[in-house]
């Protein structure tokens, strides 16, 4: 039971700053961190009810607002056929750019491709990221595990256009659907790859080995959305990897913002004092895109600000 | 419960992990209550496992009633190896009704899918609770973590079959906590945190992210669960 002061105090008042705030762990260290920019790495507009994108975007901005998140970053649109043809990868990312289009300041894209028509993924990559207004690659689960050698070709162009890719990874115990990637394969893409970004969806689900399995990669993030909210698992990951490489997702619509943002307003250690990007897509994998991009924001704050999912407002900004 | 307290909880019903694998459960909730009251007088409010798998398990089910004035009792089927179908179920539900307990039952304890591999526990199978339910019509049943394997339609006849109340500590979903009321009646909606396993705060959020009107904020996360506690619990 909760009483009435939560109710009225934490609930209506304000959003999941105001509730963060109050939750800051007692550390004499981390008095100013008052309140938090939060950005959303990993969203789709499927399970959100609504008949049209900007419909199904506007539920997704409704309840972003309710928990103070500023940004997030959609893919997929409304399905996540694991083997779309041409067509439905064409209309999905279609839908995220009218989404994206409707609520410019709300939210980025991400194109959906599929290395079984990598011809035509290349062309979609052009269409969305290099000639649109789409920051990143993913999420990625289409086909075939992402460390056959069909995905170089997509992540050579995301590397050259800096930007970041969102690959869906899990551990299933009783063994993944053919075509579905483990953190095992995400490793060996990375590999080949040193100087792409990867941010590893779901973190393979089982995230206490899913961690472990990445920790060696640097190019790896770990992402934390699309899988329950069970305690220790952010602390595991700042601990194995650093807060550099930990991403705040929620996997909306199948799942909610408010459980997987839990597992970072819940943590139970201050954020480091001197890590004011303590959950961040990798400095540089993609704000040089949005400069480019004509978003409508102030690109010198885009600069400071696109790389976090997670991060303490600086001290003297509040914009 | 500092923690729990920091966020304004005036009062947890608190089960024992160790009533899920432990046989002597009879130590288990002597503990339990032990800890309750010491620590807890007032805010924490024990609910005691029962195992009727074990030898004499009705004796559990009397102490937690009458010995330690618990509020109910808590059930997992899946990892005390029987079904809803099991006769003996429906005796748990008479016997907690009886003494005016509410039964919680877990439906699961984490996702099948990152289970351990030498501990694979399904989630139970609901199928027959409405029927269980209707023929204990005094006997409150509060289900625990019964998201996903209970969706969409297969909720509402539960509610209408008896008293059936839902937990939300494992709802997902996009306003999760909203759709969740467009399908039940929010008086069979109980606030629930599945802390400390859950981080406690993703529950919180879901009825924030949710917008829910006031009356039914009120309803989550106090009034229903007051509603339906034994007048004389703690």
């Amino acid at each position: 039971m909760l009483s009435r002061r939560t109710v009225l105090n934490s609930l209506v008042a304000g959003g999941a700053s105001e509730l963060l705030a109050g939750s800051q762990p007692a550390d004499a260290a981390q008095p100013t961190v008052r309140r938090f920019r939060i950005w959303d790495a990993h969203s789709h507009l499927h399970s959100a009810p609504g008949d049209t994108p900007e419909a199904r975007m506007e539920v997704l901005v409704r309840c972003a607002d309710r928990l103070g998140i500023e940004r997030i970053i959609l893919s997929q649109g409304y399905s996540a056929d694991l083997h779309p043809t041409r067509e439905q990868l064409r209309e999905e990312n279609d839908r995220v750019l009218r989404a994206v289009r409707r609520f410019p300041d709300r939210a980025y894209g991400s194109v959906y491709l599929s290395p079984s028509f990598l011809d035509f993924s290349l062309q979609e990559f052009d269409r969305c990221v290099r000639d649109g207004p789409m920051v990143g690659v993913g999420e990625l689960e289409a086909d075939m595990r992402c460390n056959a050698p069909e995905l170089d070709p997509i992540v050579e162009r995301a590397i050259a256009m800096k930007a970041p890719i969102l690959q869906h990874t899990w551990l299933k115990l009783d063994g993944n659907l053919p075509g579905e990637s483990s953190p095992y394969d995400l490793v060996e893409l990375a590999r080949r790859h040193p100087d792409a970004n990867f941010i590893c969806a779901h973190t393979g689900g089982d995230w206490e080995r899913g961690i472990r399995i990445i920790r060696t990669t640097k190019n790896i993030c770990a992402g934390m959305a699309g899988f329950d909210p069970t305690a220790g698992v952010v602390e595991m990951a700042v601990r194995e990897l650093g807060p550099e490489r930990v991403v705040y997702g929620s996997d909306v619509g199948g799942r909610s913002f408010a459980s997987q943002l839990a597992k970072v307003l819940g943590r139970i250690f201050p954020i480091p004092q001197r890590s004011w990007s303590w959950a961040a897509i990798s400095e540089g994998c993609s704000h040089p895109l949005c400069e480019r991009k004509d978003t409508g924001f102030d690109h010198r704050y885009e600069r400071q600000h696109l790389t976090l999912a997670v991060s303490p407002a600086r001290r003297g900004r509040d914009s | 419960m500092a923690r729990l307290r920091k966020r304004d909880v005036v009062q947890a019903w608190a089960g024992s992990f160790d009533g899920i694998l432990h046989k002597d459960i009879g130590g288990v909730n002597a503990r339990l209550a032990a800890e309750c009251n010491t620590h807890g007088r007032g805010f924490l409010a024990p609910f005691g496992s029962i195992n009727p798998k074990l030898p004499d398990w009705r004796e559990d089910v009397r102490r937690c009633a009458n010995d330690y004035r618990m509020p109910g009792i808590r059930l997992h089927p899946n990892y005390h190896g029987y079904d809803l179908k099991d006769p003996v179920f429906a005796e748990v539900l008479q016997l907690a009704g009886a003494s005016g307990q509410i039964v919680q039952l877990v439906v699961a304890m984490e996702d099948i899918r990152t289970q351990h591999p030498l501990m694979r526990v399904p989630p139970v199978d609901l199928g027959p609770l409405a029927q269980v339910v209707k023929d204990q019509p005094s006997t409150r049943v509060h289900l625990l973590n019964w998201w996903p394997a209970l969706r969409g339609e297969r909720i509402r006849p539960l509610a209408d079959a008896g008293e059936v109340y839902f937990d939300l500590a494992m709802l997902e979903g996009i306003e999760g906590v909203a759709r969740m009321t467009e399908q039940v009646p929010p008086e069979r909606i109980l606030f629930g945190s599945n802390f400390p396993l859950f981080y406690f705060e993703a529950a919180l959020l879901k009825v924030q992210e949710s917008g829910l009107p006031e009356v039914q904020k009120k309803l989550l996360f106090e009034e229903n669960a007051r509603r339906i506690l034994p007048p004389k619990a703690v």
